[in-house]
């Protein structure tokens, strides 16, 4: 047979990888015919519109076949991301899942996202709360629309918790992503709590997630303050590669990633509505999400050997 | 308490008519009164059936005298008019939505036999923008009021209404916001828009829609008229559909046109008299805006279909080049063609 053995080091990676050659007395439906036929199937679902989004334009059809599978192989072999705690995930319901930000382009939330819906037990989706500056670009806004994620307010993070969905947000926001290297993994400000008092309202328990790697993608060593601001963007990167190097700059470099899902925090016995009106109680569980992650992160940098190992 | 003697105002038009054609087949009315401007035309008389039509100008103060001599206990107020192209002109749009609302409410407050005023608004008042949350519910705060068009008049006609409600607490006042317009036979903006050949839209954008079937709108006027439900509600279908999805299912080919162009075209559109976008509408083609209409189906009992379907029902007959049908015939000549090649080898390898 013509068709190279697989070494022994390569492990499948999907169990849905397509089969390499069809076998050709095979009996009736081949497994590349019936490929063929799923691909076609899809094809007429989105060109006659046959297909459903929910309220916030959440289209999973197009996310799972069009949207995340070119995201797999930075996943898997470019950022060999290692995911701990999945179980402090739980399989339904609503849960809030807080983590930090960085890496000058938000790939972390993408990342996140494919850990949940890939390695999760229960496969579950995450929806992303997003600046509304995301809303506003063209092109950008639809996608990102598409993808299952929506405006960061508490209107819509409580319809969604309140919805059994589970919500991703990073408090830190472009002061998180855009900050220089310098400062690499120094958590900054946590917003003012909202997300505090959506979980709180909903009852839904809040999880900590620290994510290590993203920091090093993009190594922001300047800013262009003044073209930022004509762009109309909070900040607009200089990295060592970028934009020196064009387009060839814009390729993340390939840190070893770790995200950490941990303990969650149970808030549904601490008084709902009542208590997010409370903003004692509010700053307070806003600062002990924020030390968790922010501890959780210096205990990751220890274990990690190297910065792309 | 079910009313005595309604009064419909635009009654000549699209919802009007139809929802005094349904009034007047309720017994337990006494008397329907149609207002409007010009006479409706003769095939919306034959439906009309035993309602009254009154020719008068809700913008001269006659009204009240129409209101005060029937004792008039329910006034519909539909003479709020959504595209400057069916009102000749945008001047005289705004003042029969804007004047025209002040003279009636004024005739209203006037009248001690009122008991309830049923009003039509839009969610168009909710404006679009990329700051919003997802859904607009009845008492949010929009991030930015609608500053022309037909939004800004029901913004302005909601300011008079609310103020009659402080004026007269005594009647029962239900305000409902009604989503875009969909179905068979009305003739709306977004149904001149769907219906063109190829349907442009903002490159880069693909907004989130909501729609309420004409049937359904109708159905909610009459609850509104003959039950009581003090309120402001919106009313739609559940669910969206994303503007691509819904040009697909009606089979048409879109034109993605880059932001800076689209108010040219959009002028060119409306002097060829093709369809009448406001600034406001362009901003909906680019944000979209989505309506939670839960306190609808909590207080009514009942809902509006889904938008989906509400949508399937007006592309129907409307169909264009690139139908749905014709693309999944063509998916399963390819299949068939799989198959026969299949057998082929198949023979061949046996």
């Amino acid at each position: 047979m013509p068709e190279p053995v697989p070494s022994d080091n390569v492990i499948p990676l999907r169990a849905a990888r397509p089969e390499p050659a069809p076998e050709p007395d095979v009996a009736p439906a081949g497994d590349w015919e019936r490929k063929v036929a799923g691909g076609l199937a899809f094809l007429r679902r989105r060109l006659t519109g046959d297909y459903e989004v929910d309220d916030f334009g959440f289209d999973p059809d197009l996310t799972d076949h069009v949207l995340l599978p070119p995201l797999r192989p930075l996943y898997e072999k470019w950022f060999r991301v290692e995911t701990r705690g999945l179980e402090n995930v739980p399989d339904e319901g609503g849960a809030l899942i807080v983590a930090n930000h960085s890496g000058t382009v938000p790939v972390d939330a993408l990342m996140t996202s494919l850990a949940l819906l890939d390695h999760h037990p229960a496969n579950r989706h995450l929806r992303l709360l997003g600046a509304d500056l995301v809303f506003s670009l063209p092109v950008v806004a639809p996608l990102a629309r598409k993808s299952g994620n929506t405006l960061a307010c508490n209107a819509d993070a409580e319809r969604l918790l309140s919805s059994d969905e589970l919500v991703g947000v990073f408090p830190e926001g472009f002061k998180g992503i855009g900050k220089p290297f310098s400062e690499r993994y120094k958590l900054q400000r946590f917003g003012r709590g909202g997300f505090v008092s959506a979980a709180l309202r909903t009852g839904k328990p809040i999880i900590p997630c620290s994510i290590i790697g993203a920091e090093e993608i993009y190594p922001m060593i300047g800013n262009a303050k003044t073209l930022a601001r004509l762009a109309g963007v909070p900040y607009l990167p200089i990295t060592p590669f970028f934009p020196l190097l064009g387009a060839l700059g814009a390729i993340p470099l390939p840190s070893k990633w770790i995200i950490e899902f941990g303990e969650p925090i149970e808030t549904a016995e601490l008084g709902g509505a009542a208590a997010a009106e409370d903003p004692m109680l509010v700053f307070n569980l806003t600062d002990q999400v924020r030390e968790t992650i922010q501890s959780t992160l210096y205990t990751l940098l220890m274990q990690r050997r190297s910065v792309f190992f | 308490m079910p009313p005595r003697v309604v009064l419909v105002t635009g009654v000549s038009r699209y919802l009007g008519s139809r929802l005094a054609a349904v009034l007047q087949a309720d017994p337990s009315i006494e008397r329907v009164i149609g207002v409007d401007t010009v006479a409706p035309k003769l095939d919306v008389q034959k439906v009309l059936g035993r309602t009254e039509f009154v020719r008068a100008d809700i913008r001269n103060p006659l009204i009240a005298k129409v209101i005060a001599q029937a004792e008039v206990d329910t006034v519909v107020h539909l003479n709020v008019i959504a595209t400057p192209l069916g009102a000749g002109g945008r001047t005289a749009m705004k003042e029969i939505n804007g004047i025209g609302t002040m003279q009636l409410l004024a005739a209203c407050q006037k009248a001690p036999s009122m008991q309830k005023l049923v009003v039509k608004s839009t969610t168009a008042i909710y404006g679009s923008s990329p700051r919003d949350p997802a859904l607009f519910t009845e008492d949010v705060e929009p991030r930015s009021l609608p500053k022309s068009g037909y939004a800004k008049d029901a913004v302005e006609v909601e300011g008079f209404v609310r103020g009659f409600g402080r004026r007269r607490p005594d009647v029962t006042l239900t305000l409902l916001r009604f989503t875009n317009f969909t179905g068979p036979t009305i003739d709306s903006a977004l149904a001149r828009y769907f219906s063109l050949p190829v349907v442009p839209t903002v490159l880069g954008f693909d907004p989130r829609i909501q729609l309420c079937h004409e049937d359904d709108g109708i159905e909610v006027l009459r609850r509104s008229t003959v039950e009581d439900h003090p309120g402001i509600y919106n009313v739609g279908g559940a669910g969206v559909l994303l503007l691509s999805q819904a040009i697909r299912r009606i089979g048409r080919p879109s034109f993605p046109i880059p932001s800076p162009a689209v108010s040219l075209v959009a002028q060119a559109f409306r002097r060829a008299g093709l369809v009448d976008f406001s600034p406001e509408q362009m901003r909906y083609l680019q944000h979209g805006r989505v309506a939670d209409v839960s306190r609808l189906a909590r207080r009514f009992g009942w809902s509006p279909r889904p938008t989906l379907e509400a949508f399937d029902d007006f592309a129907r007959d409307r169909i264009g080049l690139l139908s749905p049908s014709m693309i999944a015939v063509a998916e399963e000549r390819v299949l068939e063609g799989m198959a026969r090649r299949r057998t082929t080898s198949g023979a061949v390898g046996a």
